[in-house]
């Protein structure tokens, strides 16, 4: 028997991760022909310096997501931990461990949701948006609406700093080498073959062995870790804890994340998509702002973008059918 | 009726997906106040056929008549509207509504205000049952009925519809003996009212006492029409598969080693009590008695899916950690549960996806998985099992349901397993696909596998089983030899109420 059934270069290309690819190089092409400034190589750098919390979060989210989960209370998670970070530092701790703290605080978070759905059996949905106002309130209540700055130049530049004379920050590399990780967890291991399982039907993944409620477990603890590092990395990139960091960022990266390509019903969805969609978000967003559309504006072009991501499928399968449908009639 | 128009006539109808022709030649005349059989393979295009005519499939060429009208149904919608009821093997229904509301639901009549008159409906529904000659309660909710009265339910929902044609999609396949005589005797009332009735069945026995004329379907088209009466069962087989069958029930003789699976006073609160028995290799043992009797639940409980409230299990002598399924699998043990498309399946992942999911563990290196080796075992084990696929990254939901089960065969025996539960294992599978997967189970446990068979056909635990157990509300009521097991001593110790002259000879332990 084949292996498969289309040729190889069908299979890479013609997917719905390349589409988001396609629309992403198309998406630059004209920013770059038509908006003013936006080939320059500051917009590479703010685009990367921008998009980089984003990015972070949507690699745990797409394993999530990938299950038929979503985590809501990921950008209360960053806020959390900015603020935890900024105590950190004024009690006097250096980055690392400061960073370390925040971190695992950040894990419990994830392990609080992951248990209440995992264990609990209760809704994602409900469980997050739940924890999304309960982090969020700690995290204004314990900072208040005073904010902590004055962090190390050296800290701050970490964030910034481009990679010797390139426009790209020193933190591509981190980006990179953590959205490579997470290819290979969803992509090439045991564990990400479960995840897509569970995703298409936990009734079988169970009875094929796989422990749903670990697997689940897991990951929202990774997505609450991966939080709280983008929550000192938002810290440090404008040099200011605040417990309303990073507000409504989960839209955002929900967005990246269905653009990508990522079913919201679970069992479907790649890493490379959605870094595509990502990346698409920021595109879009930095080529308005050089126009100086206004930022409810620039919302309304993602939120349609989303809403059109995840109608289109349906509509295109609509299609399908008329069309065949409409062949039947003729003969 | 003569001269009159059929109720339904279809003509060449045919149906393609993409490239694939699920529908050749698809042709079938129901003549009113008669039971007509379809009959044919998995995959043989009745399912198409039904769908076809129950306006869920449009036709891409063909002929389809109603009472001599030409019909051409957009929709569900449609048919049902012109008088077409389709009731499928495991209606759905509104758990919350009552049985009277499901019914109903959507045309409910009307009273003063156009407020809902409950008292109308209520009456309407309990007439319906009468008339059917069911005694079912109108106000119970839907919730917990059996597969067997929402058949029922669904039946009452057609005729106060004014169905014309009801077509059953292999309805007996999750009912037992008594439900099936009652869902029979509905059938010859609804006959005997006029209706033309169309029965889907894999089992031939059914078709004998129940139709009055049988067509057969193979590879999507017509193959023969004929009165129950003039052909024999041997040769409805033979037209089903175009060849004859060898031998229904390939047993081969062994000698049964070391206990393999032992369990002792398997106990869950409701469910099943004192469930004890033991599984030497290289024999097959059968696990018969009635729909609901908590054979199911055993096997899911023996491989950890479901909890226990006491008792043990142990495989090779070692206890199994209760409510661990990757525990069991650890240990040796696979099942190929009930239900194939909810459990056994990850009906949207391809071939290889299924076929590696259990074993997809041991076969990374350093916690990577390369998609070769997955290939390579899927390839390995669907060429030994014959899964016919388009290639191995065909979706599994694409298949026949015969296909389907070889790939789950496939992805436990791929594990290399010590003990294997099959629930079921040649439900909704055609002849063909049913005695290749009987000759598997024989040869493997010549081989020295140790398999615990859970079937509610008869004849298959009679034909392959070296020993029976028969469960009874829960409880092992007696264990038979292969040479005490007759259908009459299985069906006696399998049914409430019937003669208690067994003696469960204890476990043997």
């Amino acid at each position: 028997m084949r292996t498969h059934a289309r040729p190889w270069w069908q299979r890479a290309l013609l997917t719905r991760e390349m589409l988001t690819v396609l629309i992403l190089v198309v998406a630059w092409i004209v920013a770059a022909s038509v908006v003013q400034g936006f080939d320059g190589p500051l917009t590479i750098t703010y685009l990367v310096l921008d998009v980089a919390p984003v990015l972070l979060i949507a690699l745990p989210m797409t394993l999530i997501i990938a299950t038929g989960e979503i985590d809501l209370s990921v950008a209360s998670v960053v806020g959390l931990s900015s603020v935890t970070f900024g105590l950190l530092y004024q009690a006097g701790l250096g980055l690392w461990s400061a960073t370390l703290v925040s971190v695992l605080i950040g894990a419990v978070c994830g392990a609080v949701n992951g248990a209440l759905v995992a264990y609990g059996g209760l809704p994602s949905l409900a469980v997050t948006i739940g924890s999304l106002a309960l982090y969020r309130g700690l995290a204004v209540g314990l900072l208040g609406t005073t904010a902590v700055t004055g962090f190390p130049e050296a800290w701050t530049d970490g964030a910034t700093e481009n990679l010797g004379e390139s426009p790209y920050p020193v933190i591509t590399l981190g980006l990179i080498a953590l959205a490579a990780v997470f290819a290979v967890l969803l992509h090439a291991t045991p564990f990400g073959r479960n995840v897509l399982d569970i995703g298409r039907s936990k009734e079988a993944a169970r009875f094929s062995g796989v422990d749903v409620k670990r697997t689940l477990l897991i990951l929202f603890v990774l997505s609450g870790a991966v939080s709280a590092l983008a929550g000192v990395y938002y810290t440090l990139r404008y040099g200011s804890a605040r417990g309303d960091n990073a507000t409504g960022m989960e839209l955002q990266v929900v967005a990246a994340v269905l653009l990508g390509g990522v079913s919201i019903f679970g069992g479907r969805g790649a890493i490379h998509g959605v870094v595509a969609g990502v990346l698409l978000i920021g595109v879009l967003g930095s080529a308005l702002r050089l126009e100086s559309v206004t930022v409810n504006v620039i919302n309304i072009v993602i939120g349609t973008a989303l809403v059109v991501s995840v109608v289109a499928p349906r509509i295109a399968g609509g299609l399908r059918v008329r069309r065949r449908a409409a062949a039947g009639q003729r003969t | 009726m003569p001269n009159a128009a059929p109720t339904l006539r279809l003509e060449g109808v045919t149906k393609s997906f993409g490239p694939v022709a699920a529908l050749r030649s698809g042709t079938l005349v129901v003549q009113p106040g008669s039971i007509h059989a379809l009959v044919g393979e998995n995959g043989a295009g009745k399912s198409t056929l039904v769908k076809v005519v129950g306006g869920v499939h449009r036709r891409d060429a063909g002929v389809v008549e109603l009472d001599g009208e030409p019909v051409d149904f957009a929709g569900p919608a449609e048919a049902k509207a012109a008088g077409v009821a389709v009731i499928h093997q495991e209606p759905a229904s509104f758990p919350d509504l009552t049985v009277t509301e499901n019914i109903f639901l959507g045309r409910e009549p009307l009273g003063r205000f156009r407020r809902i008159d409950r008292r109308a409906m209520r009456d309407k529904a309990s007439g319906l049952f009468r008339n059917l000659g069911v005694d079912l309660d109108p106000d119970r909710p839907a919730e917990g009925l059996s597969i067997a009265d929402q058949q029922i339910v669904e039946i009452a929902k057609a005729i106060s519809l004014d169905a014309r044609l009801l077509v059953m999609d292999e309805p007996t396949a999750a009912l037992s003996a008594v439900e099936v005589r009652r869902l029979f005797t509905v059938a010859r009332g609804l006959r005997d009212a006029g209706k033309a009735v169309v029965f889907i069945s894999h089992r031939l026995d059914e078709v004998a006492d129940l139709c009055d004329t049988v067509t057969v379907m193979r590879d999507g088209a017509h193959v023969s029409t004929d009165a129950v009466a003039d052909v024999t069962p041997d040769e409805l087989v033979r037209r089903m598969v175009g060849r004859d069958v060898a031998e229904l029930y390939p047993k081969v003789a062994s000698t049964p080693g070391e206990v393999v699976l032992r369990v002792e006073g398997l106990e869950s609160t409701g469910t099943f009590h004192d469930v004890s028995f033991e599984v030497r290799a290289g024999e097959i043992v059968g696990l018969a008695g009635l729909v609901g009797a908590g054979r199911s639940e055993i096997a899911r409980a023996v491989f950890g899916v479901d909890r226990y409230d006491a008792g043990r299990v142990t495989v090779g002598g070692r206890p199994l950690r209760p409510g661990d399924p990757a525990a069991a699998i650890a240990a040796g043990l696979a099942l190929v549960p009930e239900d194939r498309r909810l459990q056994g399946l990850v009906t949207e992942s391809s071939v290889v996806r299924n076929v590696s999911s259990v074993a997809r563990k041991r076969l990374a290196r350093l916690g990577i998985l390369l998609p070769d080796a997955e290939a390579r075992l899927a390839r390995d084990w669907s060429g030994r099992l014959a899964v016919k696929a388009g290639a191995l990254d065909a979706l599994a939901t694409t298949m026949s349901g015969g296909n389907q089960q070889k790939v789950v065969l496939a992805k436990w025996l791929a594990t290399g397993p010590k003990v294997l539960m099959v629930d079921e294992p040649t439900r909704g599978i055609d002849v063909g696909t049913k005695a290749e997967v009987h000759r598997l189970l024989s040869t493997l446990a010549a081989e020295g596998l140790a398999v615990l068979m859970i079937s509610s056909e008869l004849p298959e635990v009679l034909g392959m089983a070296d020993r029976v157990l028969v469960v009874r509300e829960g409880r092992i009521a007696t264990e038979l030899s292969r040479a005490e097991a007759t259908p009459e001593a299985v069906m006696r110790a399998a049914t409430p109420g019937a003669s208690r002259s067994d003696s469960r000879t204890e476990g043997a332990a």
